[in-house]
């Protein structure tokens, strides 16, 4: 019985550190055929429409609202303590440091990460991706090189749109609905927000950027060893696609929150 | 006779606890049709991946032009590699991509062309095929046929030396099975590459192979031209040509 649930706990921790492994491998190779000539141009230009571009309205409209309810939280709070002038600055504090790279990070998950692993799952179980390997196609470089270089690309840029969007939906329900000045909440945006801000946000959006496409391309890409083969792979893969990778961004928040502050 | 340009000496292959080729010792000879016969989940598809590296053996060895491929150069390895060309058995087609682009996809990524002369090859396939008016459409919009002929086209485009079809014919109707086997034929003595077709069809297959294998129970049961075949007296090559699961038991 002991030893049974020991077999059973070295079992499970060998095939964590495989995948932990095989995960870390599948991101070196994508990363250094990104340096490799020939540049995939049309392909990262493909995927920066996709991960970029067509995230575009769903960026905007999250960020609005996510502005809006700051705002009107943030001014409750703040009017408690008669502080209702620094409104903007607690509204765009959080946007910068917190929620403009988490948030965008989730919205692309649920969006473009979901649409790679469930693609790259397709073709993985349709012999698509040993179809490539026949042609002499190196599998990586073709499937996973140009997303990552379309999210590294697109991602800041997102986040930089769900910032500057949420600091004017919380305009928009501080100052148009509750009447807060707008000079007092400019002002207060444009104070509180030094350049080390901005760089922490960054840097969380970056981070963010590899992790989900490297998480969601390699659930595609191994579907077959992790989630097996058929409809019910690709779902399953797809699902914990992008659960895991909602989990690593809030954990990456964390440590990277940790070294800034 | 020429040596073999591949060779399978003792080639095992198991997949968990289930071993599927028990000691393979099978020859491949050069600008042949080589036909791998046997009933299904005899492990042929996988007998055929071993040849372009698609699988690695657990024992066994694979000789190319008669070097064992361990003892090949990775430069080598890739160079026969890249004289190969493998046909899925369910054609493996890029259903996010137009048929022109997937049939032009291994020439636009090796670059082995500028770009007129890439587009000039795959309009000489897709006339040759009878693929004509289809190069804009998408693979979920053709028939099974019409996928098989894609298939075809790509697997010879890049003009290899060995092609690989693993079971090309499947799901096809009798006079497309024909056609499909045919056109294998005629490509063949055309271009003169070597084929190894995997395949159930018989009597057509027996017809257009130089040399027959016979795979099951793990081993190669026999191994000849269509004429040993049909003069064999191995009850379970009789029983295979002739259909017959219960006498291939006894």
């Amino acid at each position: 019985m002991f030893t049974a649930s020991l077999e059973k706990i070295g079992g499970i921790t060998i095939r964590l550190f495989k995948s932990c492994g095989r995960l870390f491998l599948f991101f070196i190779r994508g990363f250094i055929n990104a340096f490799i000539l020939p540049i995939q141009f049309n392909k990262i230009i493909d995927q920066t429409w996709f991960i970029g571009a067509k995230s575009f309205f769903v960026i905007v409209l999250t960020a609005v609202f996510t502005g809006m309810v700051l705002g009107l939280q943030g001014y409750y709070s703040l009017a408690k303590f008669g502080s209702e002038a620094g409104l903007g600055a607690a509204v765009a504090m959080t946007l910068v440091r917190e929620l403009g790279p988490v948030l965008t990070a989730i919205m692309v998950t649920a969006r473009a990460g979901s649409a790679m692993a469930a693609e790259i799952g397709v073709m993985r179980v349709s012999e698509q991706i040993d179809a490539l390997k026949t042609m002499h196609i190196n599998p990586v470089r073709f499937l996973f090189t140009p997303r990552l270089i379309a999210s590294v690309i697109s991602l800041p840029l997102l986040t930089a749109l769900f910032i500057v969007v949420g600091i004017l939906g919380g305009y928009l329900s501080g100052s148009i609905l509750l009447g807060i000045n707008q000079y007092d909440y400019m002002d207060a945006v444009i104070k509180s927000v030094d350049i080390e801000d901005i760089n922490g946000g960054f840097s969380k959006s970056f981070v963010f950027s590899v992790v989900v496409t490297t998480i969601c391309c390699y659930r595609g890409y191994y579907t077959h060893l992790s989630s097996g083969f058929g409809a019910r792979g690709v779902s399953l893969s797809t699902t914990n696609a992008v659960v895991q990778s909602c989990i690593f961004i809030l954990i990456f928040d964390y440590i990277i929150t940790f070294f800034l502050v | 006779m020429t040596a073999p340009l591949i060779q399978f000496v003792n080639l095992k292959k198991s997949f968990e606890t289930q071993e599927v080729l028990k000691g393979i010792h099978l020859s491949i000879y050069s600008k042949e049709i080589t036909a791998i016969i046997g009933k299904s989940g005899t492990g042929k598809s996988v007998l055929l991946k071993h040849i372009i590296g698609l699988i690695h053996p657990d024992s066994g060895e694979i000789l190319i032009n008669g070097e064992p491929v361990h003892l090949l150069s990775r430069g080598k390895i890739k160079a026969f590699q890249k004289e190969l060309s493998y046909m899925f058995q369910d054609n493996a087609l890029f259903d996010s991509m137009t048929i022109y682009e997937n049939i032009a996809l291994p020439l636009v990524e090796n670059k082995y062309y500028k770009k007129n002369k890439i587009r000039d090859k795959v309009m000489d396939h897709i006339k040759e095929l009878g693929l004509m008016g289809s190069e804009k459409k998408f693979p979920a919009q053709l028939s099974g046929g019409m996928k098989k002929r894609v298939a075809l086209a790509r697997a010879l485009v890049t003009d290899p030396k060995v092609v690989l079809f693993d079971e090309p014919t499947t799901g096809l109707d009798p006079i497309r099975k024909k056609n499909v086997h045919t056109m294998i034929k005629e490509y063949q003595e055309k271009f003169e590459f070597t084929a190894v077709i995997v395949s159930h069809d018989i009597p057509d297959i027996l017809n257009i192979s130089q040399r027959i294998a016979m795979l099951d129970e793990g081993i190669i049961q026999f191994e000849g031209s269509k004429q040993d075949v049909l003069d064999s007296q191995s009850t379970i090559v009789n029983a295979f040509i002739r259909g017959e699961e219960a006498l291939a038991k006894k």
